[in-house]
């Protein structure tokens, strides 16, 4: 088990190092620059470029942005002056994050479930239903879920409240909204997972030994038919802390998604860079994490070496 | 001896799309307590079906028991409630399937799947279950059973597993222990000292077994009796020096001849059987052999040859019986000597 955390830390450290270079040296070849907008002097832009180093060849920006980076300082913002990077991320982030993880947790254990009711209860109503869940899941986006749930709930029914971050109630339509897609896929996965364990031979071995139904199910079927589930954790995770930008800006949660917009379209390089690096670094921590959950579930990968 | 299984008329089907199959066509055998049984004949032949509805672990539907009945130590198998037959699976009989390498769950140690068994039967405390799954391991020839009590089956090979799976099999000491094919799946070598396990287990600890193959070379050291299948029925039964020194039905004689005798033998392309088993859709009104029968006479395609008792327990359901029909000489038998 050693070997294989080192393996993987290895493995993630490289592909956040890939990860940071591409970002640094392609948002530098979107046309402008970050003063461009602004109604300045030739001078007053050289200065400005000057004081954020940004006049410097470029690989000595790289090297500057690299050492800061092991610091963990993300460096100032370009567009909101006297701000840091970190300053901004630590005001927006524990939105976001509150919202991705709310969504993962409730994919994962809503989508598991449903999959294993649909599985077990197969070619029956509750297969139907389960089944067609997945698929409406699976086809709307969350743009459209959001905003209909909003209708729904808030506006005609006022059972939730519309918009905003403020409690538990706020919570709950745009994790909904938010965890649909995955849950839905999830769903359809842990059936189809389900339904092919059951036919394996050591299924019939648990049934000879005598096990009623329950402990069959328990403890042989679904702790092998989650395997698959699990390693789609790791993309799941991507894709939903990375789907709260959307989300955030149906229900108006002051999270990052507003600032990567914003930034993106001034060009604030360091804003994106520093934003799009944390992110990195933060799902491929999420997949490191997985891996290792995956390691643990499987004893196969786990013992590999 | 002591009655230990009865099985009378049994008759197994599977319901599908096509139709009924007809896997299980009237089959009835018993076995006493402390015997060993071996059930043979070509894939297909319904031997899995038999066994696995004495089990109750066909999936029903599309499986039923169309007719017979299955006498297990005093209780009728067939009439059983589900809740009922799990106190009887795993305790009182228990099953070796063929595969080893698919046959125990992949995310569960080995000791805690034998352990399994004697915490549902037995309602042994986890510890302790864990200890006699070290001494099961033990019994079945896994060196370091400590060790490998607490591995996961991808660290065994083919041959341990098999082992492990008998330990399982045994845990709870069944009175009837089903081996289907239990080594058809290992190397040569392996297979030879499985089935010396197999042995020395029965005589250890007197459970009856009835061991299925499809290759009658693996019974010869093994089995006390017979049943030699086709095509859901059993055509010739008997001791096992009866089966391998006088066999009378053509179908026996055929498996007979395809059984590696020698070493030199295995070089050779082995004597296999012509033809195809009949479709169990629609099987035919007389011996379902006789499309692949050099000796079929005009009788056997009109009618099913009910058996002729030949010698003590020794009987053939095979028209060459007759006292009308012509002598034919067997081509095995007599002079054949196995490995
Ligand atoms: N679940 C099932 N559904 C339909 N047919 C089956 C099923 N299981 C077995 N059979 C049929 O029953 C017949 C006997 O099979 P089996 O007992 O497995 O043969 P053997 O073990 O002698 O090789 C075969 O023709 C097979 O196709
Ligand atoms: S009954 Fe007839 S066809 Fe069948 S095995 Fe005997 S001789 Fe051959
Ligand atoms: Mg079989």
């Amino acid at each position: 088990m050693g070997r294989y955390i080192l393996n993987r830390l290895f493995v993630s450290l490289i592909t956040a190092w890939v990860l940071v270079t591409l970002v640094f040296f392609l948002i530098r070849l979107l046309p402008g620059d970050p003063f461009l907008s602004e109604k300045v002097t030739p001078e007053i832009k050289a200065n400005m470029m000057k004081y954020y180093g940004l006049d410097k060849p470029i690989h000595i920006q790289y090297a500057t942005f690299l050492g800061n980076l092991l610091k963990g300082d993300f460096g100032y913002s370009l567009r909101y002056k006297n701000r840091t990077v970190n300053e901004v991320i630590n005001q927006a982030f524990p939105y976001s994050a509150d919202l991705g993880i709310r969504a993962v947790i409730f994919a994962a254990i809503a989508g598991v479930t449903l999959g294993i009711i649909a599985a077990l209860n197969r070619n029956r109503s509750w297969d139907y239903l389960s089944m067609f869940i997945a698929i409406v899941g699976v086809s709307v986006p969350s743009f459209v879920i959001g905003p209909l749930l909003q209708y729904v709930f808030a506006t005609k029914l006022k059972l939730l409240p519309v918009s905003q971050w403020k409690g538990f109630a706020y919570t709950i339509m745009p994790t909904f909204a938010l965890s649909l897609h995955s849950l839905a896929l999830m769903a359809r996965l842990m059936r189809a997972s389900m339904l092919d364990v059951v036919n394996q031979d050591y299924i019939k071995t648990a049934k000879a030994k005598g096990l009623s139904p329950f402990q069959i199910i328990w403890k042989h079927q679904i702790r092998n038919a989650i395997l698959p589930v699990v390693t789609v954790l790791g993309p799941v995770t991507a894709t939903l802390l990375t789907g709260t930008f959307v989300v955030e800006q149906i229900f108006a949660i002051p999270g990052l998604g507003k600032f990567y917009i914003l930034g993106i379209q001034n060009l604030d390089y360091s804003l994106v860079l520093g934003m799009t690096t944390f992110y990195g670094l933060f799902l491929i921590a999420a997949n490191f994490v997985v891996d290792i959950i995956y390691g643990l579930v499987d004893p196969r990968i786990r013992l590999a070496r | 001896m002591e009655r230990l299984l009865e099985v009378k008329d049994l008759e197994v089907s599977f319901r599908t799309y096509a139709g009924e199959i007809k896997a299980v066509r009237g089959v009835s055998f018993h076995v006493d307590r402390g015997e060993t049984v071996a059930i043979v004949g070509e894939s297909g032949c319904g031997k899995t079906v038999t066994v696995q509805t004495i089990m109750r672990l066909i999936p029903m539907p599309p499986g039923f028991i169309k007719n017979g009945s299955i006498i297990f130590d005093g209780k009728d198998i067939a009439k059983l409630s589900e809740k009922e037959m799990e106190h009887v699976r795993g305790s009182e009989m228990s099953m070796v399937f063929q595969d080893p390498m698919t046959s125990l769950n992949p995310t569960m140690r080995v000791g805690a799947q034998i352990a399994e068994s004697l915490i549902k039967h037995q309602k042994m405390p986890p510890k302790q279950a864990r200890e006699r799954a070290i001494e099961m391991l033990k019994l079945v020839g896994i060196p370091n059973a400590e060790k490998r009590v607490d591995q996961y089956p991808h660290e065994f090979s083919g041959g341990m597993r098999q082992r492990a799976m008998i330990a399982i099999a045994l845990a709870c000491s069944p009175k009837l222990l089903i081996a289907d094919e239990p080594t058809t799946a290992l190397d040569v070598t392996i297979q030879a000292q499985i089935l010396d396990l197999m042995r020395d287990l029965q005589k250890k600890l007197n459970t009856s077994i009835i061991i299925i193959t499809h290759n009658l070379g693996v019974v010869a050291n093994l089995a006390e009796r017979v049943l030699v299948m086709y095509a859901g029925k059993i055509i010739e039964r008997g001791s096992l020096d009866e089966i391998f020194y006088n066999p009378r039905h053509p179908y026996t004689w055929g498996l007979l001849m395809s059984v590696p005798t020698s070493e030199l033998d295995k070089s050779k392309r082995l004597a296999s059987i012509d033809g195809t088993p009949p479709d169990l859709f629609a099987p035919p009104v007389g011996c379902a052999f006789a499309a692949r029968c050099e000796y079929a006479m005009k009788i056997c395609y009109e009618r099913y040859p009910e058996d002729f008792t030949v010698g003590d327990g020794h009987r053939v359901a095979c028209w060459l019986m007759h006292p009308m029909a012509p002598e034919v000489k067997p081509p095995v038998g007599k002079g054949v000597t196995l490995s």
